[in-house]
Formats: C-alpha cells, sequence, structure tokens
C-alpha cells in the first residue's frame, strides 16, 4: 500500500489522488513518475473492468484528477477500486528508472532578441549574457509534467534557478504561437497565439497542438524534452514565422 | 435513410450575441488539455432534444441572450427551451417548451432573454456537425469543435436530415406529432439560487470561520460571467494558501483567487489550474447558476458527496419520469 496515497473528493463525479510529501505541494521527478504510472494503471483497467466507471482523467504535478460516470458508480466505489489499483504502484521508484525509459522529444528553437523579447531581461537579472542564457535553457532535459491551460500547453520543469523568472507584471495580449517561455522555474511553448504574461526567449516552429495531426501532440506527460538551438535560416526551413508583434 | 432525405439544413441569417454548436461535451480528452464544453444548462438541452425525439448527446445550438435567426432550408421538426426568449416563426409568436413542424423557408427568429441567459434549439436528428476529438462542442477559447471551433456567424450552414411530416402519416402518425411540456413541469429561472456545494479540495485550507462566512454570504453575479466561469461578489474569504501546485479542475469546482472573491468554474475552464478551492457545485445547480445574469444572487450550501450523489438521481429520475404529452 502506498502510504503517501491521498484520495480527496474535488466534486460531484471527481476526486484527485495526491502524490508525495505535503498533499501535492512538492515537485519532484519521482512523484511525477508516480503520478504517471497510477495514469497508466488507470488507462489500463478503464480499458477493461473500470471501462464506463471512469470518464478521464487529469495528471499534474503532483496530483491526479479522476472524473467518474455517476450514472454507473458512486464515489464509495470507486474510491475502493482505485485504492486496490494503485497498491501495485512501487512506491520506491527510483528516478532514475523512469528518466530511462521516459520518451526524450528533441525540439527546435530559434533564440534570439527579435524572437525572445524577454531574453535581455533575464540576462540583465541574472548577470548573464544572453548566450549563456540561451546555454543554460538548452542544458538540461525537462520533464512534461502537465497538460493544460490550453490545447497542448505543456508545463515543463525545471529550469536552471539562474534563468528562472517571474510572470509579467502585465500579461501581453498577445503571445505569438511558438513562443518558448519562461515562468518562475517552468518553462513552456504556447502552442497557439493567446494572452500570456510568461518570459519569451525564443520560437519554436514545430506545432505543439494540430488537432488534424497523429498524434496531436508531440509530447506526452511524462515525456523528456531537449531544446536545440537553430538558426534563423533553418527556422524558416522548419515552417517558422517571424510575422508577430508582441503587444 | 436515402440520400434524398440528406437536405442542406439551415441558414443562419442572423447569428445573435453568442450561438454555439453543442452536444453532450467532449470527454476523454483532458491529456490535450481539452476541456468539456458542451451546454451550461443540461438540463434545458436534454428537454430540447427529447422534444424532438432525439437521444440526449443530439447536437443543438446553444443562444446565449439571443438574436439567432435561421432560415430552414427543409423540412423538419425543431424545439427550443431554456431561458425566456421570445420566439417567432414567419412573423408569428410562439411558445417555447415545444417542438415544431418547420417547411423549407419558414424564418424562426429569437429576440432577446427576459430571464435567465440561454436557449438550447434542437432539431430532429440533431445537427449533422463532423465531430473534433468524439464531440462536436464548440470550446471557442480552445478554437475546437462546432464549424470552425468558434461561434456560428451570418451565413453559416447548418446540416440537418430532412423529415418531412407527410412522410409517416400512414404508418406512424402518433410519432409525427409534435411534443410540449406541460408549463408546470418546466424550470422555473428565478434571480436568486442556492449552489449546494460539496467541500473539496483545499478545503481544510481556509479555517471553519472561513468555511462558515462561505456558506453564510450572499454572492451576486459580477460582469465577468461567461462559459469559463461565473465571478461572484461578496464577502471575501481568505485561504491559508495563496496558490497550490497546478491541478486538475473539475466542472463546478469554486476557486479562491488572491482578492477573495469566488469563481465557480464552468463547462469551457481551464482543465488545470493552480488556486485553491473551497468546494465545487453539484451539476443540477450549475445548470441554474448558468441562467444567471449580471446581479443574480447566490448562496452556497454545503452538502456531502452522498446528498450530492442523491440530489443528481433524484433529479435524474424526475427527468425520465416527467412524460411529454403530444400537441398540435
Amino acid at each position: 500500500m502506498l502510504e503517501n496515497l491521498n484520495i480527496h473528493i474535488a466534486g460531484e463525479n471527481a476526486l484527485i489522488i495526491y502524490f508525495g510529501e505535503q498533499d501535492g505541494s512538492q515537485v519532484s521527478a519521482n512523484i511525477s513518475a508516480k503520478v504517471q504510472q497510477a495514469e497508466q494503471l488507470i488507462r489500463k483497467a478503464m480499458a477493461q473492468s473500470l471501462a464506463p466507471d471512469i470518464i478521464d482523467l487529469v495528471p499534474s504535478y503532483a496530483s491526479l484528477m479522476v472524473m467518474f460516470n455517476m450514472m454507473t458508480t458512486d464515489y464509495h466505489q470507486i474510491r475502493n477500486q482505485l485504492r486496490t489499483l494503485l497498491q501495485s504502484i512501487d512506491h520506491h521508484l527510483k528516478e532514475q528508472v523512469n528518466h530511462d525509459e521516459a520518451n526524450i522529444v528533441e525540439l527546435p528553437v530559434y533564440y534570439s532578441n527579435e524572437s525572445g523579447p524577454d531574453l535581455s531581461v533575464i540576462a540583465q537579472r541574472a548577470q548573464l549574457t544572453v548566450e549563456q542564457v540561451i546555454e543554460l535553457h538548452q542544458a538540461q532535459e525537462y520533464r512534461v509534467y502537465a497538460i493544460g491551460f490550453a490545447p497542448g500547453f505543456a508545463y515543463l520543469g525545471e529550469v536552471d534557478e539562474r534563468i528562472s523568472a517571474p510572470r509579467l507584471g502585465t500579461p501581453r495580449m498577445k503571445v505569438p504561437k511558438g513562443a518558448v517561455a519562461i515562468a518562475d522555474r517552468q518553462t513552456a511553448i504556447y502552442p497557439r497565439v493567446s494572452p500570456g504574461g510568461w518570459n519569451i526567449i525564443g520560437l519554436c516552429p514545430i506545432d505543439m497542438f494540430n488537432a488534424k495531426a497523429t498524434p496531436t501532440m508531440p509530447v506526452n506527460v511524462g515525456d523528456r524534452v531537449k531544446f536545440i538551438a537553430i538558426s534563423k535560416d533553418e527556422f524558416f526551413t522548419l515552417g517558422g514565422t517571424l510575422e508577430v508583434s508582441y503587444e | 435513410m436515402s440520400n434524398s432525405s440528406l437536405a442542406q439544413g439551415f441558414l443562419v441569417k442572423q447569428a445573435g450575441m453568442l450561438s454555439l454548436i453543442q452536444d453532450a461535451g467532449r470527454f476523454g480528452a483532458f491529456n490535450l488539455g481539452l476541456t468539456n464544453g458542451g451546454p451550461v444548462d443540461l438540463l434545458a438541452f436534454q428537454w430540447a432534444n427529447r422534444l424532438c425525439r432525439n437521444t440526449l448527446n443530439a447536437t443543438a445550438i446553444e443562444i446565449s441572450v439571443g438574436g439567432l435567426i435561421l432560415i430552414a432550408q427543409v423540412d423538419t421538426t425543431l424545439a427550443i427551451t431554456g431561458a425566456n426568449m421570445p420566439l417567432t416563426i414567419n412573423g408569428q409568436t410562439k411558445g417555447l417548451w415545444r417542438s415544431y413542424h418547420v417547411k423549407a423557408g419558414d424564418e424562426i427568429a429569437l429576440g432577446f432573454a427576459t430571464q435567465g441567459v440561454r436557449c438550447y434549439l434542437a432539431v430532429a436528428d440533431g445537427f449533422n456537425i463532423t465531430p473534433s476529438f468524439g464531440s462536436t462542442a464548440t470550446v471557442c477559447r480552445e478554437g475546437i469543435g462546432g464549424l470552425r471551433g468558434e461561434k456560428l456567424l451570418a451565413g453559416d450552414m447548418l446540416a440537418c436530415t430532412c423529415r418531412d411530416s407527410h412522410q409517416n402519416t400512414h404508418n406512424n402518425s402518433h410519432k409525427n406529432k409534435n411534443l410540449i411540456l406541460i408549463e408546470k413541469l418546466r424550470p422555473a429561472y428565478t434571480d436568486e439560487i442556492i449552489l449546494h456545494t460539496v467541500p473539496s479540495y483545499q478545503q481544510r485550507h481556509f479555517t471553519s470561520y472561513q468555511q462558515r462566512l462561505f456558506f453564510s454570504t450572499e454572492y451576486t453575479v459580477s460582469k465577468s460571467f461567461d462559459r469559463m466561469g461565473y465571478r461572484l461578489e461578496g464577502q471575501a474569504i481568505t485561504c491559508d494558501v495563496e496558490g497550490i501546485l497546478s491541478e486538475g479542475i473539475c466542472h463546478g469546482a469554486v476557486q479562491i483567487p488572491a482578492d477573495g472573491q469566488p469563481i465557480v468554474l464552468l463547462n469551457d475552464r481551464q482543465t488545470i489550474g493552480g488556486y485553491p478551492k473551497i468546494g465545487a457545485v453539484s451539476s443540477v445547480d450549475t445548470a441554474k447558476l448558468g441562467q444567471l445574469n449580471q446581479g443574480g444572487k447566490v448562496h452556497f450550501e454545503p452538502i456531502s458527496m452522498e446528498q450530492a450523489h442523491n440530489i443528481f438521481h433524484l433529479n435524474l429520475s424526475g427527468f425520465n419520469r416527467t412524460e411529454l404529452v403530444t400537441c398540435d
């Protein structure tokens, strides 16, 4: 049995399972790996015994929301079924083990002052050069902790502390599609034009969400992401555009 | 069904304030960040479909505020339920909560709601819209569903099947009759409602004093209310924590941001978010909330998960037991 498995009520047709300590307030790859493992177990059961009972799942940093079908089950039954199902999660799961298994996705980024208007601000604050900020952003693999906010918006973590940056005081009315951005120690790519308060450091020419493509998204929760710097020419060759105005 | 019966459908002559293609909602795409969408007043939506003898998930139009004008290009049956919007067919005043046979060329016009916010217009067999991610529900914020991922515009064509009212006269005349939900059985839309709420999520991060304040205060619907959520005004509620790690948000969740003013999250909510939540409103009551305008009054009332379950099933069996009657 998982000692730290806490199943709480979310709403009349939803439960939320918190993983790790302090009811899910801690960001760690280890906890995220447990969320992912629980999600996979439940999805497998959804294809079989829990088929009509569970409608959908929302995995996030340290929690998994389970939406259930009030026509076929109730809160007590579903909670017991989840408890039984999740007993098999290895709570000694080693972070490294999961890293090896995770899918690694490489995403090209055109980092520059013209494609990343906040690069210089981050560099100044960190007393680094723009080149060093770009270097640090590429230096590590990020984990996809959650997908939400907008279709295809993947929360990646965690960036080097030196290049972490608070959200803008006044969010931009229009952030371009493909904007690679930082908020605190999270980084993400805006899948489409939208308002946003994250610090923009570059542009990615790859579609993060394409309703007509299979798969719809290049990443899933639990994947590892690596950013690769590309030149302006390569950016254009990959289909990127620069006709953006940052409002 | 023969090909000849697959005629054009309806032409949008005037789209109104916000008219959206909706089925019961999109489920199973949370992993892509796609929210549910679907009718805010699920009950009125289901009644519109039942009045057309449809399955309860058939695609209809949700009309917010009003102003939609359609021109029929087929002979079929339609029904409109929900908020009190003046309806005319070819200029003649008609009542809601019943079905009508319409003919190609007929003009169906909705004025602006005098009570409530949203109406549902269903047609026999539903509108024939290609689903995206398993649903036709339009979520404008995501650009997903409906015809183009956005609200209806003048000139849009909404396909549906032709239901010639004379076709079945001999075999099936009873099945061809119009249906009505009698007045005393219709939902009443008022300006003041109770939101039965299951305490949940970060409830324990609100002191018992703050929780008592929350459940004993009258809140008013602010000017910010839409399909994503209803922002309320009243007694501010404080939470021990300002933010949490982003987590899944269920339908009806009551979010308390830093200013302490509750937001009840509805169909088009973000799937994850980092504000503390004190509980979640039952779906029976979010349907009523979705019919409130700015200035509408709400009280939150705490209920257990078991009570929420009972409310849901009592309403469902009430809906299933209520019979429609035939009319001309």
